[in-house]
């Protein structure tokens, strides 16, 4: 191992043409991943920021909380069933709104009931907690947003994160509100007071359980939990598949690059090699030497990609939703670490075939 | 004890009509601070008997034993253990660690032992100082001229304290007088420390630095 650190150290010439491509691999991997979960999140923020367990859906609806609904008597219907602790309404109107004279805003507002991890109890009728989004469109706190054709008034009272919902803006309101902007956006689908799209489900038991509990027991529902709602959320999952996708085949594609390296690396020293055993040294220190530069190599690219890719992000316009998550840069480091150690394990076989005899004669 | 003791020694290799016999019954035996040229012409098996010797093939037939150490049963793991603490090796051409420098060339062995750290240092600046290197330590292998090379190989090959070493055409790559420097150097080594080595060469001029000449021929030894 500490031949493989050596020749590392001093000979880093060498390695320049394996670290540059996995660099440029790594940034490619942080820039999907990020790409990925910019996406994901603007689409399903609002959903992430429930701490609620379940969400129901009307069963005809087709897990659509635009076309679901959901009537107060089904609501106490699900109140009934065992260990379900709390149930509160949402719903949500996808609709443009605007300061005085200002430029349309694509807002997704939200009529509410309880707080959830992100919004705090349901503000006044009339006023509404915006999405920090807003904030680089140029609303500021207590600007007073006109929502819809009727131009419905909305004061800004506080800000809130990440409730994003199919890349538009959230905007929380007291359900009065959201059922003046629902009825004035659409009058078709106007509903009663105390209707709404879906019923938000707390509980302290396992939810998929309590999910078939409620299917069974209350007729015409369909309840999921938070996760399946978000998968069940127009795009998502298609979007999430493919972006999975492509970075299966980027980190494959990083595992042939350090394999055919240290392939010729391999290739290279079989002399090296042969002397090295001849005078004691075991195949398995051979190959941990390898494995130790393979290693160090996907080190070297991950530190210097994500910190060309925390330069790149800082200039990528705001229109393109990458978002850096450490999550996303600690299952890249491993990714890349496991395909440099998968890479660098295709070439054991040719060490272990190494002959020490190979030393002597001259061959 | 005998250095060295190989008993009606055989080797070959493949089977059948494919068979080639490298070695048939080859013995000899090699006190423990004497040093034996082995001279023949190329393909005689000269460089099967090192590696037998040396434990880097496994003999067909026969007995081999290096001091106390019957090889010729061991396995692969046996063996490279064996040529890591009782052997020590002098390829043609040094064959040294190219990105190390002539120190660690010597620390590579007792690094794979496992070693004392510390011993080891003073061993190899030891060795350095007596082969006249001591200058060089910090250079690495292109930076030495050949002889510095073949000098710090010899070097290598003692870091073990080995019972035996095993010289594989030492001055193949080295003009004359560097070649009868470095086999002087060879001798005064091996002798000062009272261990056994054989050396292979094919240069006849070099074999009045041992103690006797083994010729080889055909896989057969002649006294």
């Amino acid at each position: 191992m500490r031949l493989g650190w050596k020749e590392l150290v001093r000979r880093p010439g060498r390695f320049i043409a394996a670290g540059g491509a996995l660099t440029l691999i790594v940034i490619l991997l942080l820039l999907l991943g990020g790409l990925l979960d910019g996406l994901t999140n603007s689409s399903t923020g609002a959903f992430r920021a429930q701490d609620a367990q379940l969400i129901v859906y009307s069963q005809e609806s087709r897990n659509s909380l635009l076309r679901s609904r959901i009537e107060p008597a089904t609501e106490d219907g699900i109140r009934t069933v065992e260990g379900v602790s709390s149930v509160s309404g949402l719903g949500v109107v996808l609709i443009g709104g605007r300061e005085a004279g200002g430029e349309i805003l694509d807002l997704a507002v939200f009529g509410y009931e309880e707080a959830n991890a992100a919004v705090p109890s349901p503000p006044e009728p009339g006023a509404g907690y915006a999405d920090r989004t807003l904030e680089s469109e140029g609303v500021s706190l207590g600007d007073v947003l006109e929502v819809g054709p009727e131009a419905v008034p909305v004061r800004v009272a506080g800000w809130v994160e990440g409730t994003t919902y199919l890349a538009q803006s959230g905007l929380w309101v007291h359900p009065d509100t959201w059922h003046e902007v629902l009825v004035t956006s659409r009058p078709d689908a106007a509903l009663d007071p105390d209707t709404f799209q879906a019923a938000l489900v707390r509980t302290a038991d396992d939810p998929a359980e309590i999910a078939e509990r409620i299917g069974t027991q209350v007729p015409g529902t369909s309840p999921l939990t938070i996760e399946e709602a978000i998968l069940a959320l127009p795009g998502v999952e298609a979007q999430q598949s493919t972006f999975v996708q492509i970075i299966t085949v980027t980190f494959v594609v990083a595992g042939l690059v350090v394999a055919l390296f240290f392939a010729l690396v391999v290739l290279e020293r079989l002399g090296l090699f042969g002397v090295l055993k001849a005078v004691g040294a075991s195949s398995r220190t051979l190959a941990a030497g390898l494995v130790t530069q393979a290693i160090l190599v996907a080190v070297g690219a991950f530190a210097l990609g994500g910190l060309i890719t925390l330069g790149l992000s800082s200039v990528i316009p705001d229109e393109v939703p990458v978002q850096l998550e450490p999550r996303r840069a600690v299952i890249t480091a491993i990714g890349v670490m496991a395909t440099a150690l998968i890479g660098s394990a295709i070439s054991f076989r040719k060490i272990i075939r190494v002959d020490p005899a190979s030393a002597v004669g001259g061959s | 004890m005998p250095a060295l003791e190989m008993n009606d020694v055989r080797k070959v290799y493949g089977s059948g009509e494919q068979a080639v016999v490298a070695l048939e019954h080859a013995t000899l035996r090699v006190a423990d601070d004497e040093m034996v040229a082995l001279v023949g012409p190329s393909g005689s098996g000269k460089t099967t008997l090192l590696s037998i010797a040396g434990g880097l093939l496994e003999p067909t037939e026969g007995i081999v034993r290096v001091g106390p150490h019957e090889i010729n049963g061991y396995g692969r793991k046996e063996l490279t253990r064996f040529r890591r603490e009782f052997v020590g090796f002098v390829f043609q051409g040094a064959n040294l660690v190219p990105f190390l420098s002539a120190r660690e060339n010597l620390l590579v062995v007792s690094e794979l032992a496992g070693g004392d750290r510390r011993h080891a240092r003073r061993r190899a600046d030891q060795l350095l100082e007596e082969l006249g290197l001591a200058h060089r330590a910090d250079n690495t292998p292109a930076r030495l001229s050949g002889g510095e090379k073949q000098r710090v190989a010899i070097g290598r090959a003692l870091m073990n304290e080995p019972e035996l070493v095993l010289f594989d055409e030492p001055t193949s790559a080295l003009d004359t007088k560097l070649g009868e420097q470095v086999m002087e150097l060879i001798r005064k080594e091996v002798k000062g420390r009272g261990t056994a080595a054989i050396v292979v060469t094919h240069d006849a001029r070099m074999t009045h630095f041992a103690d006797r000449t083994v010729e080889i021929t055909d896989g057969r030894l002649v006294a």
